[in-house]
């Protein structure tokens, strides 16, 4: 029973992991665009940007899922997503996606807009362009200051994939809960944290890592 | 011909005139330092110099060649406004380096940058001259340190070092001594006195009165946007014409 129930939850697993790399594959640099426009001058482009980040982290991702999911079907009477598990996949992902770029987002522009402006007026009086100063002097800056907060959001993405089975998108807790029915059994549910725990917990790891590489400046 | 020129400079934020009507000269080799109580525009004075800031009004000509003028729009274009800024450097009250880097580092960004600009090869020589320049600011040991290992006097003489090594024609201080305690303080004042010795082109913001009037060749006060009296060092310290500089020095002689 234990060797069925692991591979299952491994299957499941690997779902998850798709749906987490990808989720970030995409919402790494979209975040990078919303943050940069948030930060434009242009207001058409600044003040829409705000208040759709703001609905986006002002509400629950669950609600987010079914709305995406479901909202065309009954605005357009057409699911767009089609009822295939891919479909569902691919609804959760821009689901996930947009909902990871705006938080992101804010993390990204919190660590630009918090290196003091001296760092630019140092670059420019030395003759600098634009384009040396941020490759140069506040990229790293601004990258060693991001990681913890980046790492908080990017481990709960982790946890986060498991709200896809809302809209029936196979991951690993979906796999545990169908043995309650299928083998009257409750403890895979339960053993779904482990596989939770041992990712979440290597992530942690990587991060530390990052951090400690980056500390030897202040 | 002056080295620098210039001329009925304005510079408003807002609805607040920060510069009125600022004209002066210097010749090469000189040492003026700037006085004058905050708010007089000082800080403003030099940013503008240095294209941090962009005058209203005004002129500005190094070596003859207008480098802006506020009645000619062809001189705001951002390519050229950063190939004048070469022509100051600026050392920062609160020094400004890159923590990332080291002291040597920090002092070898902006050379090679600039080399690799040109297409030209390094061989070397900007290593060797960071080397004699961290040699100069008395800093041989400190090279591979990092800014948050190095105290604010040795940060402040690494900023020094980083402003000189793309050879300004003129070199801007800030109130580079503002931000230290009082005993580091000194150590950043003597590397000053050398470079002025060595008939550095200098302009220095400062507060400290006795090494204005020890140091500089020529003292300009300054007081709500408008050069009050500038003259001789010596005289304008310590036998000034203007009764608002005597008010302003009364200040510093307790």
């Amino acid at each position: 029973m234990f060797a069925t129930v692991t591979l299952s939850l491994l299957m499941g697993f690997l779902s998850t992991l798709k749906l987490f790399i990808l989720t970030l594959v995409f919402a790494l640099p979209l975040g990078l665009a919303i943050s940069l426009g948030t930060m434009s001058k242009v207001a058409i482009l600044k003040y829409p940007l705000k208040f759709i980040i703001w609905i986006v982290r002002g509400t629950p991702l669950l609600l987010q899922l079914l709305i995406i999911y479901y909202g065309p079907g009954i605005l357009l009477r057409n699911n767009v997503w089609g009822s295939s598990d891919s479909g569902r996949f691919i609804a959760a992902l821009v689901a996930f996606a947009v909902n990871y770029a705006c938080y992101f987002a804010e993390i990204y522009r919190g660590g630009i807009q918090s290196i003091p402006v001296g760092q630019y007026e140092a670059g420019q009086v030395l003759g600098m362009t634009k384009g040396q100063i941020f490759r140069k002097v506040v990229l790293l800056q601004v990258i060693k200051r991001i990681v913890p907060p980046m790492s908080n959001e990017i481990i709960t993405l982790v946890k986060d994939t498991s709200l896809a089975r809302v809209i029936a998108v196979y991951e690993i807790i979906w796999n545990g809960q169908a043995f309650i029915k299928s083998a009257g059994i409750i403890w895979p549910l339960f053993y779904t944290g482990a596989f939770y725990l041992i990712f979440s917990g290597l992530l942690t790891v990587l991060f530390n890592r990052l951090e400690k590489k980056l500390s030897y400046f202040r | 011909m002056s080295l620098l020129e210039v001329t009925n400079l304005k510079k408003n934020f807002g609805n607040t005139e920060v510069l009125k009507d600022i004209s002066f000269s210097m010749e090469e080799g000189q040492a003026i330092s700037i006085i004058g109580s905050s708010g007089s525009g000082k800080t403003t004075l030099l940013r503008c110099l240095n294209f941090l800031e962009t005058p209203n009004a005004g002129k500005i000509a190094v070596r003859d060649e207008i480098l802006f003028d506020g009645s000619d729009p062809k001189t705001f274009s951002e390519a050229e406004i950063r190939r004048k800024r070469l022509h100051f450097g600026l050392v920062f009250q609160s020094f400004n380096l890159f923590p990332q880097y080291t002291a040597l580092e920090n002092i070898m960004l902006a050379p090679k940058l600039a080399l690799k600009e040109q297409h030209k090869q390094d061989n070397g020589e900007i290593r060797e001259r960071g080397l004699e320049l961290l040699n100069m600011m008395g800093l041989s040991n400190r090279a591979d340190n990092y800014p948050h290992q190095l105290s604010g006097g040795q940060q402040q003489r690494v900023a020094i070092a980083r402003a000189l090594a793309l050879s300004p024609d003129i070199l801007c201080f800030d109130e580079p001594t503002s931000a230290l305690d009082p005993e580091l303080t000194g150590e950043v004042l003597k590397v000053i006195r050398e470079l002025a010795d060595n008939h550095t082109t200098m302009i220095i913001v400062t507060h400290e009165m006795a090494f204005a009037r020890d140091v500089a060749d020529t003292v300009i006060f300054m007081d709500g946007g408008n050069i009050v009296e500038q003259g001789d060092a010596k005289q304008v310290i310590e036998n000034p014409r203007e009764e608002r500089t005597r008010e302003f020095l009364a200040g510093y002689n307790g």
